[in-house]
């Protein structure tokens, strides 16, 4: 028991690493915030595009969206984060990662609102037309509105898998949450970081998990 | 309510009470069922009668009282409870059918798994049970492609094939369309001239007047009045009950 | 562009490394299996024994599935791997893999199954309990088949996902595609391994996808 305690929630070496701690948090959190808006954009834009009467178009959509739900998003990071100063730029840390990041959750989030999207009956869309919105604008008032609406549970679940995929940003030094903790942990030769920044993910994510727990039944039921 | 002279009942009920938290729905019910008898059990919603028929199988557990079958106690702790469901056949109102298995199936389940028959003996009881309810050519089907009545009909061969010697009927005609109640009301007919002791909560007057042996009145809890049928419809039957009927029949 | 396919795509460098690569891949596909085999067997335990609704019991598998899906599966395995030691649990690398994936899935897992036993209509134990069938018999006859129908699609994209986090087990040591594909680019300095590696993922992955698609679409709205 003393030993768990020393080695994994250490008070001392805690509240050292407590200010490290709360810039990797910052990072973690800015980096979230930057990959859910530019996920669900690039998400919303692949929808669409697999509702276009252009076949390349839906081709493209649906080539691009099997792509990168395939690949490994910690492949792709790397992938990235390596490859793009042999094409000759050399992106901060934060960019590298904002640009796999958005290629891995725009595909995620792009499958979820293309099943919302087609969730919607049919007859929204001719009701729309009948009264005379043009295709775009029944698509801005009536359907996406309902698309989103149908799929909030998974997309509440997506945003919770993005903000836990930050960590994998620490491979590549990006010091956010998990880098930090480690960088604590291999200096002090103590544990208690690391369980710390587990704790803290717990902490931050848990009302999101109890959230999409309650959906959840109810989304298998109504299936 | 006195059984029939010199009949042993069945099934008997003694004092019995259930509450769901606050609300008392059952208010102390005494009631005997005799072997062969059909009893009906009518009266308004929320009169507590469903809930006294899924205490017989202890779906529901009793807050007070007992419940005596076959002469054991069940509700008496270290009751064997699936033994004694094996002798309660239960209907429900919704069917309960099995969706994910043929009405052969589903009447073959119990046997099987329950009384521990071999596979091909189960299925031929199973196929004979569905002919008594005039199904039997329709083993194959699934509950979904077979129309409410004749789901129901399935529920009751379920319930008959594992020879109980009771069947407690839960409105077994009150989610069917009304073209429909007539199928399975004739098989209640047959299963009541065959011998079976049946108690049966419905709506359903007409057939309380002409097959019942008893008919018993509940409200808010108790019962009100438990004699032949004469007593419960005809003209000397008590003011609340009469304007039940009324009511009942209008619709 | 020469020059891209000498620096991606070059040939020789792939050639050297491909073995490597290859190896990588048994191990992925190892680890994988293993993952969702423990990890679905341990979900569907949990969920049965959840509805058999001991309160204490449930309590700890509400915050088992809680924890294990708040938490970054990477913080997990980086626990497991480097933390445990400290208070003298060591688990080599495809263990902490195999563990930490295998409980993220179980989280998951439990969840949905859970949701798929509830999803089942309380008439359906009631007639099953009143032919006499016990607790056990109810479930496996006629709950759980019921029940597993709405949950296969779930399940399935929830594994998937769990596959491709077989990467994250690079950063604990694990020999799979990731590890090889790293460790050949720092010895050759040409990211042509890492395009391997990719390419290796992609051919694991893709039919993955295409099944999980599949599995969607012929459960959706089956009842």
């Amino acid at each position: 028991m003393e030993a768990l305690i020393s080695g994994f929630f250490n008070l001392q070496i805690l509240t050292e690493a407590a200010p490290y701690l709360a810039q990797g948090l910052a990072m973690t959190l800015m980096l979230s915030l930057v990959a859910v808006p530019l996920g669900l954009a690039g998400g919303l834009a692949l929808a669409l595009a697999s509702t276009s009467r252009s076949r390349l178009l839906r081709w493209s959509a649906v080539v691009y969206t099997d792509l990168f739900r395939a690949f490994p998003p910690l492949v792709l990071l790397l992938f990235v984060a390596f490859g793009l100063p042999f094409l000759g730029f050399k992106p901060p840390a934060f960019i590298a990662v904002a640009i796999a990041f958005l290629l891995n959750t725009s595909s995620y989030y792009g499958e979820i609102l293309r099943a919302g999207i087609e969730s919607v009956p049919g007859g929204q869309h001719e009701a729309a037309r009948a009264t005379g919105l043009g295709r775009w604008q029944s698509l801005r008032y009536v359907i996406v509105p309902q698309a989103v609406r149908n799929v909030v549970p998974d997309l509440i679940s997506n945003t919770l898998e993005v903000v836990k995929l930050t960590s994998i940003a620490s491979v590549v030094a990006l010091p956010e949450l998990l880098y930090t903790a480690r960088q604590v942990q291999s200096v002090t030769y103590n544990a208690s970081p690391v369980i710390a920044a587990g704790l803290i993910y717990l902490v931050l994510l848990w009302p999101l998990v109890r959230l999409l727990s309650r959906y959840e039944r109810q989304a298998v039921s109504i299936r | 309510m006195k059984p029939p002279s010199g009949a042993q009942p069945l099934l008997e009920l003694r004092g019995l009470r259930k509450s769901f938290g606050a609300s008392e729905v059952v208010r102390g019910v005494d009631l005997a069922v005799v072997p062969r008898e059909l009893v009906f059990v009518i009266g308004p919603s929320g009169s507590g009668k469903s809930t006294l028929l899924r205490m017989c199988n202890r779906l529901e557990e009793p807050s007070a009282g007992e419940i005596w079958f076959e002469g054991q106690n069940i509700l008496a702790p270290g009751t064997d409870l699936n033994a004694v469901r094996r002798r309660i056949g239960m209907v429900f109102q919704s069917f309960n059918l099995y969706p994910h298995l043929n009405a052969r199936d589903n009447v073959a389940l119990a046997l099987i798994h329950v009384l521990k028959q071999p596979r091909e003996e189960a299925h031929a009881r199973a196929v004979e049970s569905l002919r008594k309810v005039g199904l039997g050519d329709r083993g194959e089907a699934k509950p979904a492609e077979l129309s409410g009545g004749q789901q129901q009909r399935v529920a009751i061969a379920r319930a008959l094939a594992l020879e109980p010697a009771i069947v407690l009927f839960d409105e077994p005609t009150s989610a069917l369309d009304p073209e429909l109640v007539g199928s399975v009301l004739a098989v209640l007919r047959e299963l009541r001239s065959a011998g079976m002791t049946m108690m049966v909560v419905s709506h359903e007057m007409g057939f309380a007047r002409g097959a019942a042996d008893r008919v018993v009145f509940m409200e808010s809890g108790r019962i009100l009045a438990d004699g032949p049928p004469e007593t419960i419809f005809g003209a000397g039957a008590p003011q609340r009950i009469r304007e039940f009927v009324a009511s009942v029949e209008h619709r | 562009m020469q020059g891209l396919i000498d620096t991606f795509f070059n040939i020789a460098v792939m050639a050297q490394y491909l073995p490597k690569v290859l190896e990588g891949m048994v191990i992925t596909v190892l680890l994988a299996i293993a993952v969702v085999l423990t990890g679905l067997a341990l979900g569907f335990v949990l969920a049965v024994v959840r509805s058999a609704g001991l309160r204490v019991v449930n309590v700890l598998i509400v915050l088992f599935a809680d924890v294990f899906r708040a938490v970054p599966p990477l913080v997990i395995l980086i626990t497991i791997y480097f933390a445990l030691p400290t208070v003298g649990l060591r688990f080599t690398g495809f263990e902490s893999a195999w563990i930490g994936l295998s409980l993220v899935l179980a989280a998951f897992a439990e969840e949905v199954i859970w949701a798929g036993i509830l999803s089942v209509p309380r008439g359906q134990w009631e007639a099953a309990r009143s032919s006499g069938l016990g607790f056990a018999q109810a479930m496996r006859l006629v709950i759980l088949p019921q029940a597993l129908r709405l949950t296969i699609a779930p399940l399935t994209s929830r594994a998937i996902v769990i596959t491709k986090n077989t990467a994250l087990a690079s950063v604990v040591a694990v020999g799979e595609i990731l590890y090889q594909a790293q460790a050949a680019y720092s010895f050759s300095y040409n990211p042509s391994p890492l395009t391997l590696g990719a390419i290796a993922y992609l051919v694991l992955f893709i039919p993955l996808v295409w099944l999980g698609r599949w599995v969607e679409t012929r459960f959706a709205w089956k009842r």
